[in-house]
């Protein structure tokens, strides 16, 4: 290490040198200059919805802010439309290290547990790898109950003509509530699937012990 | 002008802008004889273009008329306008250059009278006021133009109106024949000062130039301010013609970007400083500047003239890349952004949106005869590989005027020493 690159390294907290271990594309965050271009670009009001837009959890990475980065609902609101990769002056791939710092807080247990995209992601996941096919009644009413039961009903009510109208054109099939259909081989998926957490999970071991 | 036999103590400087201009000075008062290429019909370049000169805010008029002064004192130097390099043989100290020379149609003998102006009808695009206005095929390419000769546009060669022109000269400057020539220059150094481009702003696809008329560039704001240009010194903005009294300036457009151009322009943010300066000064009731900028760059020893703009209650700061620019039904372009201090979204309409544009090289993508060794944005380097060919002004680096004179000195003298080492082994 040159003596330049070791005096910059004093100013790379830890938070940084986690985020650029940890997260997928994470080495990208020091190189964000706060144009502000990326957030300008984005489709989603995050006046409302967004806590913090893309350029300020940069900025917040930078200035150690463990708790309030991983912990925000912020990059979990990204739709993936890839405005501000577009834009980026300095072709960050903003979209992937949102995506990135999501994965990171959910794999460490500090996303936000009822956040309805994590929620939904999660849920989803479960669904199709259960039987290898996606069971899109149990998904929706996965979905409806997620903040409880009355809550769930009410969702249910407000959904009713749009459900009739799939059952009767026979995209809904009531029956899919009892088990619901599987693809051929749901045991080999199953496995498929087991082996490709295994691998996974060795390699995020081997990053994490660094 | 004396006519002199280039011979290989010959200095070439290619490019008559500021530093074309002052390499060939420079060089010439020293004693060299020096051929000065231009590929325009006038010297000045881009500076005779600006309106004024950060940082004193004085007119081009008064650092170019010095310069046109020493040329025409000195008759060391040759100028030949309307002229392009085709090729460059040999080596250091002895270089063969080969130029062509496209017809003006009007030769040594015009008074600059404009009487040719007055008799022709057809009217072609501006290219010294950025084609925001059009002028007579027979034209002066700009007041000062150095030489003051009349030019005829090649679009009425062998119509009537070409016709008209020479009836109506006096002085028999009008020759509808003249061709175009290529000649070989001998040169023992060649200085390249080919200066720079505004860059193309319509490949910066979300600020809509070219798509939304009152988005201008910096380069042409500077016209419009101009009492030479197309709108005889008044801002008015290009769509309806209103008073633009609300403008927006728009830092790094293009510049500091990877998707255009990788480097800092350098010039930009104190040309914006500088052109809030020409809004107060043609509003001062209530003109308004906005600068959305990433961070200002006052390059040199300019932090005093940011400051005084900064405490100017008619410019505000907004630190802020704008994301992207569109237009409302009043023909106002609108700013869409986040303010990165707050982090608060803005959608602000301005009558006239400026895009600080940045530099590019005009070498770049140019194959330059003789094996130039540029840097990633296209400037030329300093390197031994160039042999006696030497980079000056814009054409090396994104420079303001004051720098490029400077680098232009630097090559006029790497120039003189390559030309008195050839004076030397001749003798």
């Amino acid at each position: 290490m040159s003596a330049n690159t070791a005096v910059a390294d004093k100013y790379r907290n830890n938070f940084l040198k986690e985020i650029e271990e940890q997260v997928e594309m994470g080495d990208w965050v020091k190189m964000c200059m706060q144009c502000g271009v990326c957030s300008g670009s984005c489709p989603t009001n995050f006046q409302s919805a967004w806590e913090h837009p893309p350029q300020e959890i940069f900025m917040m990475i930078r200035a150690g802010k463990r708790e309030e980065v991983l912990t925000t609902t912020s990059m979990w609101n990204c739709t993936s439309c890839y405005n501000c990769i577009v834009r980026c002056p300095r072709k960050l791939p903003i979209t992937h290290i949102m995506h990135g710092i999501a994965e990171y807080a959910h794999r460490i247990g500090m996303a936000p547990k009822m956040q309805p995209t994590r929620f939904f992601s999660g849920l989803f996941w479960k669904n199709c790898t259960h039987t290898g096919r996606v069971n899109e009644l149990k998904l929706s009413m996965g979905l409806y109950f997620k903040d409880g039961f009355v809550q769930g009903i009410k969702n249910g009510m407000a959904m009713q003509a749009v459900a009739l109208g799939l059952v009767k054109a026979r995209r809904l099939n009531v029956m899919e509530l009892f088990g619901g259909h599987k693809c051929k081989d749901q045991k080999g998926i199953q496995s498929m699937l087991k082996k490709a957490y295994e691998i996974e999970r060795s390699r995020k071991a081997a990053r994490m012990a660094g | 002008m004396t006519e002199h036999v280039a011979t290989n103590e010959t200095i070439l400087v290619v490019g008559g802008g500021i530093s074309g201009m002052t390499a060939a000075l420079e060089a010439a008062e020293t004693g060299k004889n020096v051929v000065l290429v231009e590929k325009n019909p006038a010297l000045g370049g881009r500076t005779s273009q600006l309106y004024r000169y950060f940082p004193k805010l004085c007119h081009p008029v008064c650092g170019l008329e010095i310069n046109l002064r020493r040329l025409k004192n000195n008759p060391r130097v040759r100028v030949l306008t309307l002229a392009e390099v085709g090729g460059i043989e040999g080596d250091a100290g002895n270089y063969t250059v080969t130029v062509k020379v496209k017809p003006r149609y009007v030769n040594e003998n015009c008074t600059a009278c404009g009487d040719c102006g007055r008799a022709v009808e057809t009217m072609v695009d501006d290219p010294f006021n950025y084609n925001l206005g059009q002028h007579k095929a027979a034209y002066l390419p700009n007041a000062m133009a150095y030489p003051q000769r009349y030019v005829l546009d090649p679009a009425i060669i062998g119509s009537a109106d070409a016709d008209r022109a020479k009836a109506a000269c006096k002085y028999g400057a009008i020759d509808l024949d003249m061709q175009e020539e290529t000649i070989q220059i001998k040169a023992g150094a060649v200085v390249w000062a080919t200066g720079w481009q505004p860059y193309d702003a319509a490949k910066i696809q979300p600020y809509g130039y070219g798509r939304f008329k009152n988005v201008i560039t910096s380069v042409e704001f500077e016209r419009l301010a101009d009492i030479h240009g197309p709108t005889g010194g008044k801002i008015l903005r290009p769509s309806d013609g209103k008073e633009a009294k609300n403008i927006a300036f728009i830092q790094c457009a293009g510049s500091r970007d990877e998707n255009h151009l990788r480097h800092c322009s350098r010039f930009c943010c104190m040309a914006s400083l500088k052109q809030t300066h020409y809004v107060r000064e043609k509003y001062p009731e209530d003109g308004r500047s906005t600068i959305y900028y990433i961070d200002i760059r006052a390059i040199d020893r300019f932090e005093d003239f940011y400051q005084k703009v900064q405490a100017d209650s008619s410019v505000t700061f907004i630190k802020s890349k704008v994301a992207k620019i569109t237009e409302d039904e009043h023909g106002n372009a609108v700013c869409h952004g986040v303010n990165t201090e707050g982090y608060k979204r803005y959608t602000t309409p301005h009558d006239l949106v400026v895009l600080a544009v940045g530099m590019e090289p005009s070498v770049k993508g140019i194959n330059i005869p003789g094996h130039i060794v540029a840097d990633s944005s296209g400037f030329i380097e300093a390197d031994p590989a160039n042999g006696a060919v030497f980079g000056a002004g814009c054409a090396t680096n994104a420079l303001d005027v004051n720098r490029a004179v400077q680098s232009a000195t630097a090559a006029a003298l790497r120039a003189i020493q390559v030309v008195n080492k050839v004076a030397k082994a001749e003798a």
